[in-house]
């Protein structure tokens, strides 16, 4: 088998008293969708920060591509093919969605102060060849109408899109989505989950996403990781997660009727 | 929808990242340009030494904005940065006297930026009220250095400072002094301007929107914000060098913290994060003095108590102004400015 995109070994993170993950340890193929499913406050989210590096785990590694970076900053994870999005969209809401596109360029452009400063020459070609990366993207995400519109002014459900289209401006190895359709419309729904589709098809990014819809996850990933009070219960293919009494039992617990799906399905 | 004047399309992204969207909005700029030429040939000295004070202030005012409007980091040391600058200008003018204007210039504000880089390192702890409390303390420690440190400046009674000169040629009176501070002004805007069409500007703006955001994007933030702290002071202490310059004469009574805060009401006035609102508000600021003070001194004759009230007149409408913006415009007059400008070219279906 060939080196994982990721891997999480033994990963433990506390808050205070709280153990928001135990022990935690899956593996993400390269090339693939995979998804993290389980009921709200399971520490779906609180295991995204540590793969970002938003947290850092008391125990465990993250190892990415091979390489450990458990005790990496956020920006260097980013610079090796890390991207996110963020359950509560976390754009920079006074830019541009052009600006917003923009700063996920920074990792890939060198001009400092000074050729910034003066512009003409470097400046201008380096800043001009990253607008039309960022144009490709804008038109892979069908987003070209709000290209001059400040971020905070729009639709909610167009917001997570310019997320989507900020991380994929990174032009990154891994994409981990924290909830990308929550809220949306079932037209909304089905835009994104074909945005991702393409994005793992058409660019070969590796996804890892957390989502509640169960019928999105069954449809698009190959293997999902279920977690329960912070454990991981489950590690499969989507059938194979379906079966699993543990789950099925963790789900019935719930009262979240859209979470319930995944028992009678 | 209406957009950029009709017929105006673009045709490369180049062209639609330019800073003037038009070349009515280029020959306005040039043509004011030229106009301001001429301000040396018949302003009295009172107005000559107004003008030379606005332009120093826009310089300050633009450095100060570019760490607290675009990068987020509220700062009360932008007095003290300034004292550096006007303190090494001072120090270099006597003990280097060879040594061009220019050079001076760009040294005192290196030091600025070294000294306003040392003083932001809090920052990577500390956002909001702790920070300003922690610049806050800068002021107060440069300002404790430079009432004791009488060898280099001089102490409470101050230091004389050498006119800016390069060779034989010295610019000793308002009027040359004017030149250097108003072209060194229009480099300095520019180059702000430019520097947030590109990647370090924009970082320092996501720093601002969202810095969990912004590291995870790729931005170090230590670094990012340190660099804002070093860009900023060194503006600042470019605006001090040429204070020092015009002044002549530098104490301590130059740099009291309330200038600190003359500056934060420029940059909240005239906008924050915005290289324009940082014009209008360091005009404004500069300004208002003058025109209570012209306004005062006409009415004295029918009512002389005025000028005795002029004071306490000033802060009072200083405040108000203050207070009035925040209410009423609290984007500060460059977005004004904006409305008025998308209203005409709009008109008449300004619906
Ligand atoms: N920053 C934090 N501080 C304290 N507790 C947290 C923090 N983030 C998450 N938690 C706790 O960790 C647990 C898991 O939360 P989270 O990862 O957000 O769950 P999920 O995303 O699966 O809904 C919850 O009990 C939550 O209260
Ligand atoms: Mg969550």
């Amino acid at each position: 088998m060939s080196t994982p995109q990721l891997e999480a070994k033994n990963v433990m993170l506390r808050f205070g008293g709280v153990t928001a993950i135990k022990d935690v340890s899956f593996a993400v193929e390269p090339g693939a969708i995979h998804a993290i499913i389980g009921p709200n406050g399971a520490g779906k989210t609180s295991l995204l920060n540590a793969i970002s590096g938003v947290y850092r785990p008391q125990q465990g590694q993250i190892i990415f591509a091979g390489q450990d970076i458990t005790r990496m900053k956020p920006y260097e994870r980013t610079s090796r093919g890390l991207a996110r999005t963020f359950q509560n969209i976390a754009l920079f809401k006074n830019m541009t969605v052009l600006d917003n596109l923009l700063i996920g360029r920074h990792t890939h452009q060198h001009c400092g102060i000074l050729k910034g400063g003066f512009y003409y020459g470097p400046g201008e070609r380096e800043e001009v060849a990253h607008r039309m990366v960022v144009e490709d993207i804008i038109d892979f995400l069908e987003i070209q109408h709000i290209r001059k519109k400040i971020v905070g002014t729009l639709a909610y459900g167009l917001q997570k899109r310019v997320e989507l289209a900020r991380a994929l401006a990174l032009e990154p190895k891994l994409l981990l989505l924290d909830e990308p359709m929550a809220g949306m419309n079932a037209e909304e729904k089905e835009d994104m989950a074909r945005f991702i589709i393409d994005t793992n098809e058409d660019r070969g990014t590796t996804v890892l996403m957390i989502e509640h819809d169960m019928g999105v996850v069954m449809d698009i990933s190959i293997r999902v990781v279920v977690l329960n009070f912070g454990v991981k219960i489950a590690d499969g293919t989507p059938q194979e997660v379906q079966r699993d009494p543990h789950v099925q039992k963790a789900y019935l617990g719930q009262e979240d009727a859209e979470v319930a799906g995944v028992a009678e399905a | 929808m209406a957009t950029i004047r009709c017929g105006d399309f673009k045709t490369s992204y180049a062209k639609d990242m330019a800073i003037f969207d038009s070349a009515f909005a280029r020959w306005c700029l040039a043509l004011f340009l030229l106009a301001l030429l001429t301000v040396p040939l018949y302003a009295s000295s009172y107005w000559m030494d107004v003008t030379n004070r606005v332009g120093i202030a826009i310089i300050g005012a633009v450095g100060l904005n570019i760490l607290t409007g675009f990068t987020g980091q509220i700062s009360l040391g932008n007095a003290a940065f300034m004292a550096v600058g006007a303190y090494a200008t001072a120090y270099l003018g006597a003990h280097l006297p060879g040594l061009p204007f220019v050079l001076t210039i760009l040294l005192s504000g290196f030091l600025a930026a070294v000294v306003g880089m040392v003083f932001g390192v809090p920052s990577l702890r500390l956002k909001g009220l702790y920070l300003a409390m922690a610049t806050l303390a800068a002021h107060f420690i440069i300002e404790f250095v430079a009432t004791h440190w009488n060898d280099v400046t001089g102490g409470v009674a101050g230091v004389s400072v050498a006119p800016a000169s390069f060779f034989k040629y010295s610019l000793d009176t308002d009027s040359k002094l004017f030149y250097l501070i108003f072209g060194l002004m229009f480099f300095l805007v520019f180059f702000a301007k430019n520097l947030f069409r590109t990647k370090v500007g924009k970082a320092f703006v996501a720093i601002r929107d969202q810095d969990i955001s912004a590291e995870v994007m790729g931005v170090n933030l230590f670094k990012y914000k340190l660099m804002s702290f070093g860009i900023s002071s060194f503006y600042v202490g470019v605006a001090g060098s040429l204070l020092a310059y015009q002044a002549k004469y530098i104490s301590p009574e130059n740099f009291p913290i309330t200038l600190a805060i003359d500056y934060l009401a420029m940059i909240i006035i005239g906008g924050m994060g915005s290289i324009l609102g940082s014009i209008l508000g360091a005009i404004f600021i500069t300004c208002l003095p003058e025109l209570l003070r012209l306004g005062a001194s006409s009415l004295s004759g029918t009512f002389p108590s005025l000028v005795g009230l002029f004071a306490s007149l000033k802060l009072g409408v200083f405040g108000l102004a203050i207070v009035l913006f925040l209410v009423f415009e609290p984007d500060g007059m460059a977005e004004r400015w904006r409305k008025i400008k998308t209203y005409w070219r709009l008109y008449p279906f300004s619906y």
